[in-house]
């Protein structure tokens, strides 16, 4: 009979799938709402798109949107700030870097210290691919290796060896 | 000899974390160091409609100290620095980060510098932490020293203790003064 | 005194130990058998004392003895004792006491369910499992000792943070950790295989359903992780690109391409040092992520209290455990020359090619994770590396993955023909490229070609699987339950892809100022405010709210966001409402007052999020039942036949089954 219909494993399903969808209360740290009213939609998308992407500096790996830190606080605020003047993205971007380096930046900008980070991944595939391609074509040509005497010998060491039990 | 290349690669990881554990990832040098210092005016403290700025510190090699009454670290270096104002009669600006006129605090500020005594040239009173943000604060107390050109020299991040002040910045003071305006 | 009896018991566990390191190695490659037998009962007697140890360190925790030091910081007497209980592996001694366990628990697994293994092989397994418990149990006796006492007692445990009181985080450590622990049981067979230099393939199958079973427990793991985070942080996240979840994914992604390319190795004697390269790999990268959650080399919102000393140790316990088995794979894996060739167009390719990809993404993952520590050491300065830069290259490596997923389903071992494949996956590729065209322009609310693309890797996968089904052309009940299990997993992972597709780019997030009798809209569902009441808890004052969710003025839900006051201490915290659904979640979290009757709110629409978990759970239940087939047991048996009539009747071994659960 397969396992997968047994009723034990059904149910052991179920009560998985249950646990994740009964779950409606939840305690979390007290969220800091802040209303920005903004004069257009892009202006807003722009505003909540760098506070996900600056970095709090003084926290532990958290950005400016999921931080509670009063200097998270001030860094958003600046943000605002920046964009309802009509700050570009760019704007916020140097504003922030000029006083915090490029630490701050949770995508870190294209230059010489970060060439490895940015090229290395489609480099890495790039020659990964290659290597396996000579790979295969390379052992098609060579001959099927014989087991060797030895190698017998320890096959069946290895086999035999149970019954010292 | 293609085996052998985890094995390398392994080596220079481990090389890797050695130095990852004798380093702490949270100190963040200022971007501002050989940059002009950002500007500010603020009202002052004890006279809160006169104000102070960056400007009025030109042509002289001067501190700006980060600190509040509500940081616990500034109280650590209150004395050490004071030691160090004193003895080498260096104009230095305290800049009270968030602290003072905010309906929780009060008069902290002004208590805090009555009861530890008030070694500054001047104070400045800044609400929002609006020019900490402009100066690129991460925590109170921060301390920079300024040429006389004001261009940013140091920053020391985290309260000063009297082993840097001796060893770094009597010296860098003096090597400042000696330089043109 | 249980406190005594623990720390004893844990020295105990360690003696037993490092005789299960030492004897049992030794008697192998000195041909004694006295020395060979000592492995099995080590493993069960080392299991034995750990449980002891473990246990008594859970009763001070239930009992309150805030005497031993680790209990006084991390407990307290106002916790109900399922948290109290919980709060065992919440630090870090507590942590590392569990993993010890858990790792003398597989090998006692191990030994348990190894009929089938000859005992050489056994002895040598063992070994190597009991080499890495003296790491770890000297590092918790030497670095972090959970049985400290205080000279001076205090009447009451440290306050504990209520975010860590919560069922996703009782479960979530130690599936993780059986996951983490696991992968080792793949490496010591490895290491056993090198250091018997035996070119067969044999260890793979007693390797294979081990390792499927470590990696169910991580891919749960992970997935509880996760969910966790989406409820409990509250910032509608369910990944972060952390450090330490990048930790916990590396071995998971090495442990997927570990699964395939033991699959190869068993039925094709292929990829044989790869396979071996891959097992050290997985258990090095749960090592290092290990090291790099403790040590506080990087910074990490999830970092446990960090101690140089520790890291030291952890480094050195890396250097010895990977350094000589990398060693070993330098001097050894010449020897373990592949038999059988295959053609570029082949099942072995394919499989091939998917175990480059993983590891592409892997390295890939490592180098973001590790280059803000590189760019560091070489001076130039401090960077953050974070999820916009994950986010930008993991997604075309894992599309490239995706698009060949499908086609491997159907691949022939050896040589096939792209003919032959082409004719077999042009419906399913046709229909997936149809739905994820078709479906965004009739449902969704605006075009996205990244949802295209997401819709097609989804239904690309799914179809692909089924068609393979069909195209057997046996009953379903029929078939093995390998077969099915790789079906399920890879659904599941077709589920998650979906659900991280429509939920990243569909998702909306809103702050709202409403009054009492006020209501917002999103997305079609409105949000209607009722107003604000004062309530009383057991040990917190709450303002609570009450939201009803209307959609086409059908009342969906009404949810009760709070925020509480837990006195004058603790932080105020809040509860959101969240209303789980099948194709969406509403989330509301409950602000400040904002005078007047009126108050904040922040309102969540999160379409299909719940696929995500559920794609987890059905990897998860793919790779379990995969491991229970039936053909592991027979496999194993024939691999012992050639022994039965010189071993006679007695000693016949009997099919073992493969899993623990």
């Amino acid at each position: 009979m397969n396992a997968l219909f047994k009723p034990l494993h059904l149910k052991l399903l179920l009560g998985v799938f249950l646990l994740f969808f009964v779950l409606g209360m939840t305690a979390l740290y007290a969220v800091k709402i802040e209303f920005h009213s903004f004069e257009n939609k892009a202006q807003e998308k722009l505003y909540l798109q760098l506070i996900a992407e600056l970095r709090c500096v003084k926290c532990q790996n958290q950005n400016l949107a999921e931080s509670n830190a009063e200097l998270a606080k001030d860094m958003r605020e600046k943000a605002y700030e920046l964009i309802i003047k009509g700050g570009s993205r760019d704007d916020v971007v140097n504003y922030m870097t000029a006083r915090y380096g490029d630490f701050v930046l949770y995508k870190p900008p294209f230059k010489m210290q970060t060439l490895l980070l940015w090229v290395g991944p489609p480099i890495f595939l790039f020659l990964s691919l290659l290597m396996l391609f000579r790979l295969i074509r390379n052992q098609k040509n060579q001959p099927i290796e014989k087991l060797s005497e030895t190698d017998r010998d320890s096959v069946r060491d290895l086999l035999t060896s149970n019954k010292e039990k | 000899m293609k085996f052998f290349i985890p094995l390398i690669a392994f080596v220079a990881l481990i090389g890797l974390m050695l130095f990852g554990l004798n380093n702490d990832p949270k100190l963040i040098p200022s971007p501002f160091i050989g940059q002009s210092a950002p500007q500010f005016e603020l009202p002052r403290l004890y006279k809160p409609e006169q104000t102070i700025s960056v400007d009025d510190m030109k042509g002289k090699v001067w501190i700006l100290n980060l600190w509040a009454s509500w940081c616990v670290s500034c109280r650590a270096e209150h004395a050490v620095l004071t030691r160090l104002i004193n003895k080498e009669k260096i104009p230095t600006v305290g800049l009270n980060y968030k602290d003072y006129g905010t309906e929780d605090y009060g008069d902290d500020a002004v208590q805090w510098l009555s009861s530890l005594g008030n070694p500054y040239y001047a104070v400045a009173v800044d609400t929002k932490g609006m020019a900490g943000i402009d100066w690129g604060v991460v925590g109170v107390p921060e301390t920079f020293l300024m040429d006389k050109k004001g261009i940013v020299r140091y920053k020391f991040t985290g309260p000063v203790y009297q082993k840097a002040v001796d060893e770094t910045l009597i010296p860098l003071i003096k090597k400042l003064r000696e330089e043109e305006g | 005194m249980i406190p005594e009896i623990g720390h004893f018991a844990l020295i105990l566990a360690l003696s037993v130990a490092i005789v299960q390191g030492i004897f049992p190695l030794w008697g192998s490659l000195t041909a004694k058998p006295q020395w060979i037998a000592l492995a099995k009962p080590a493993a069960y007697g080392q299991l034995l004392f750990m449980v002891i140890s473990f246990a008594c360190l859970v009763y001070a925790f239930v009992v309150n003895d805030f005497s031993v030091k680790y209990t006084a910081n991390n407990s307290n007497s106002q916790m109900p004792t399922m948290f109290r209980v919980s709060a065992v592996w919440g630090a870090h001694e507590g942590s590392l006491l569990l993993w010890a366990m858990i790792l003398s628990g597989w090998g006692a697994a191990v030994a348990f369910f190894s009929k089938g293994i000859p005992p050489i092989m056994l002895s040598r397994v063992l070994s190597i499992m009991g080499l890495i418990g003296v790491g770890f149990m000297l590092f918790v006796i030497v670095t972090s000792n959970p049985f400290e006492r205080l000279l001076q007692i205090p009447l009451e445990g440290r306050q504990l943070n209520p975010l860590l009181q919560d069922f996703g985080l009782i479960i979530h450590p130690p599936m993780l950790y059986m996951g983490y622990v696991g992968l080792s049981v793949a490496f010591s067979f490895a290491m056993a295989a090198m250091i018997g230099g035996k070119l067969d393939a044999s260890w793979v199958r007693w390797a294979r359903p081990w390792t499927n079973i470590a990696w169910v427990f991580l891919t749960l793991g992970i997935a509880l992780g996760s969910w966790w985070a989406y409820y409990e942080l509250g910032w509608g996240g369910w990944w972060f690109w952390d450090p330490v979840e990048n930790a916990s994914l590396m071995p998971w992604i090495v442990g997927t391409a570990l699964i395939h390319s033991l699959a190869v190795t068993e039925k094709r004697a292929s990829f044989k040092a790869w396979t071996i390269l891959l097992c050290i790999l997985g258990f090095s990268l749960s090592l290092l992520g290990t090291f790099l959650v403790r040590s506080g080399v990087l910074t990490s919102v999830h970092s446990f209290a960090s101690d140089p000393g520790r890291g030291l140790f952890i480094l050195i316990f890396l250097l010895v455990v990977i350094g000589s088995s990398l060693i070993l794979f330098s001097f050894r894996a010449h020897k373990l020359r592949s038999v059988g060739s295959f053609s570029l167009i082949s099942r072995e390719s394919g499989l091939l090619v998917n175990n480059v990809i993983l590891l592409v993404m892997t390295a890939t993952v490592l180098l973001g994770t590790l280059y803000p520590l590189i760019i560091d050491a070489l001076g130039a300065g401090k960077i953050s590396v974070g999820p916009p830069y994950f986010n930008f290259v993991m997604v075309p490596l894992a599309l490239v993955l995706f698009s060949v997923m499908g086609l491997g389903f159907f691949l022939r071992w050896k040589k096939d023909s792209i003919e032959r494949v082409l004719k077999k996956v042009w419906i399913p590729l046709a229909a997936s490229l149809v739905i994820a065209f078709v479906l965004p322009l009739v449902v969704a609310p605006e075009f996205n070609f990244k949802v295209v693309l997401g819709l097609f890797a989804g239904s690309w996968i799914t179809l692909a699987a089924l068609m393979w089904v069909v195209s057997l052309g046996r009953s379903p009940f029929k078939l093995p339950l390998a077969s099915w299990g790789s079906v399920i997993a890879h659904i599941g992972m077709a589920t998650t892809v979906i659900g991280i597709t429509l939920v990243s780019l569909y998702d909306t997030e809103k702050d709202v100022r409403l009054e009492k009798g006020q209501s917002y809209e999103m997305a079609g569902y409105k949000f209607a405010f009722e107003g604000v009441e004062g309530h009383q808890g057991k040990n917190y004052t709450a303002n609570r709210a009450t939201m009803t969710i209307t959609q086409d003025g059908k009342h969906i839900t009404t949810v009760h966001p709070e925020k509480r006051d837990y006195g004058r201490d603790a932080m105020a915290m809040t509860e959101a409402g969240i209303d789980a659904g099948f194709t969406r979640d509403l989330f509301v979290a409950l602000g400040e007052p904002l005078g007047k009757d009126a108050w904040s709110f922040r309102i969540y629409h999160k379409p299909f999020v719940r696929w995500i978990w559920l794609g987890a759970i059905l990897m998860g239940f793919g790779g379990f039942i995969a491991a229970l087939d039936k053909r592991y047991r027979r496999m194993r048996k024939i691999a012992v036949e050639p022994i039965a009539d010189n071993a006679g009747k007695k000693n016949q071994p009997k099919p073992a089954s493969g899993v623990t659960i």
